[in-house]
């Protein structure tokens, strides 16, 4: 009997390991299995060009459906997995049946993180993850209505930019005392902050939301200061939760994402695991779970070529992308533990600048607005721990190039 | 319905049958073309959708625009004159053909 492998999930990481597989010679079944009624799409453009509505569903994805048919790629859509039985080898789906495996890869992703405030299942109320959560915003877009953001990190300020786009009036709520506060230094956060009220965007800081007032639709948002913002669309984005209850529930081991190794193996040598719902050893920065599309096709890339008994250890260095209004900002590495931020290019006045986040003189990490060039830059000098000099780093008139000769 | 060839570093073919109004990218990861990565999606951010087109194909596709596509291509590995992001490139009829060599890694 041929060999059967299944995927659980039919995102970013599923839509290459499939392929990958079959490039590394897997000749026996695969089956992916997705809650979703769409095979894999992009998932960045939907905060972006979809919400815009300047690319369909269709477009969206990342290959049409008859290249995974031509190479035998079988998917379950709309179908959910409920047990991975791993002493039998078999799953269970969520109306019974039962299906078996000879190997399994768990590419379960993530799901946003819910608010539990009163209001919060009012229509007009949404999230942002996929397909259907953009349809469902796009019925409360409009020029002049009023739209609320909850929380200021990337899809909450790109979906700001989208909506500001598309003449709504805009409101951003963030709890920290700055947007981005997770992830950038203070001189990012000001940068954002300065772009978007420029843009016409309202942004509060150090602002509670307490709850969500309307009949059936929501009318308006409530803060813990006691003010009341109208709106007649609220988009919450406050985080994603890794969707690691299956692997857990089969006994395996998981702690933030599901524990792999650099091979992607979980502690089952028949199941692998790839992309947001994994962490997985970095060299850089120690253990480490990733919410990116780069890290889901890399890391599924090893996946595949691990089930099929080949040696491909994943390592790659974490990079993400942002596109809020003319800003394209790329970002290299991670910048937990900086020491020292270093400017390049003018933050208070232009819309072309990079931060470089150092540690003990090192380069850790960089965002760049608008500087592809320091961004490639960054991502070679943080992969090979190069020490740098802060005073030239942030001379803009220096050719970039200099610093790969030194 | 412009055919077009992909040539790896190692010179495997994979000729591919793309759709006219398609980036070079898109063809080559709805063909599964290994070599080809394409991260982002196609907006110009990743860089791993690196090849080469010789002069008489540079020609008729154009060398890498201004702006983000040559500075993405300014600090990549390996990068020639020759040197485009598959992503940038539109495919049409008149492509009919095309040549692209892949260098031996996108990253």
């Amino acid at each position: 009997m041929r060999p059967t492998c299944i995927i659980i999930g039919a995102s970013h990481a599923a839509a290459q390991l499939a392929p990958s597989l079959r490039q590394e010679g897997w000749e026996g079944d695969i089956i992916v299995i997705g809650d979703e009624a769409y095979v894999p799409y992009h998932r960045p453009p939907l905060s972006k060009a979809y919400l815009l509505g300047e690319k369909s569903a269709d477009e969206l994805l990342i290959r049409p459906q008859e290249i995974y048919s031509k190479h035998n790629i079988v998917f379950r859509l709309g179908t959910r997995v409920s047990a991975i039985n791993r002493a039998e080898k078999t799953l269970t789906l969520h109306d019974g049946e039962r299906l078996s495996y000879d190997k399994l890869a768990i590419c379960t992703g993530a799901r946003v993180r819910k608010v539990a405030l009163p209001g919060s299942e009012l229509q007009g109320v949404h999230y942002l993850r996929n397909i259907q959560d953009v349809d469902a915003i796009r019925q409360h877009t409009g020029e002049h209505k009023r739209a609320v953001i909850v929380g200021g990190g990337y899809i909450g300020l790109e979906t700001a930019a989208v909506l500001k786009k598309l003449g709504m009036q805009v409101t951003v709520l963030e709890m920290a005392p700055r947007v981005l506060a997770r992830v950038t230094a203070p001189e990012m956060s000001a940068f954002f902050q300065r772009v978007h009220r420029a843009e016409g965007v309202i942004i509060r800081t150090d602002a509670v939301v307490s709850g969500f007032a309307g009949e059936d639709r929501v009318t308006a948002v409530l803060c813990a200061d006691g003010s009341r913002l109208p709106a007649d669309l609220v988009v919450i984005g406050i985080g994603v939760i890794p969707n690691t209850e299956l692997a857990a529930d089969a006994g395996l081991a998981v702690a933030n994402g599901i524990t792999v190794d650099e091979l992607a193996r979980t502690s089952d040598p028949d199941i692998v695991a790839a992309g947001d719902c994994t962490s997985h050893p970095s060299k850089l920065y120690g253990r480490i779970r990733l919410e990116s599309v780069p890290n889901a096709s890399e890391q599924a890339k090893t996946a595949a070529a691990t089930i099929c008994g080949k040696n491909k250890p994943y390592d790659a260095l974490p990079w993400f992308w942002s596109d809020q209004y003319d800003l394209k900002l790329q970002m290299a590495g991670l910048n937990q533990g900086y020491d020292q931020v270093v400017i390049r290019g003018d933050r208070d006045h232009s819309r072309s600048f990079a931060a470089f986040y150092l540690k003990n003189g090192q380069l850790i990490a960089a965002d760049c607005v608008n500087r592809p060039q320091e961004f490639m830059l960054s991502k070679r000098l943080i992969a090979s721990a190069t020490t740098v000099d802060a005073a030239k780093l942030a001379d803009d008139r220096l050719e970039l190039k200099s610093f790969l000769t030194t | 319905m412009p055919k077009i060839t992909f040539i790896s570093a190692d010179d495997q073919q994979y000729q591919v049958e793309a759709a006219n109004g398609q980036t070079a990218m898109d063809a080559a990861l709805d063909n599964m073309v290994p070599g080809i990565d394409g991260d982002c999606g196609g907006v110009a951010a990743c860089g791993t959708c690196h090849v080469y087109a010789d002069d008489q194909w540079l020609a008729k596709i154009g060398s890498a625009t201004p702006g983000i596509e040559q500075d993405m291509l300014a600090l990549t590995d390996n990068a020639t004159a020759c040197s485009r992001l598959a992503c940038q490139i539109t495919l049409g009829d008149e492509h009919d053909g095309l040549i692209l060599r892949m260098p031996a890694a996108q990253h």
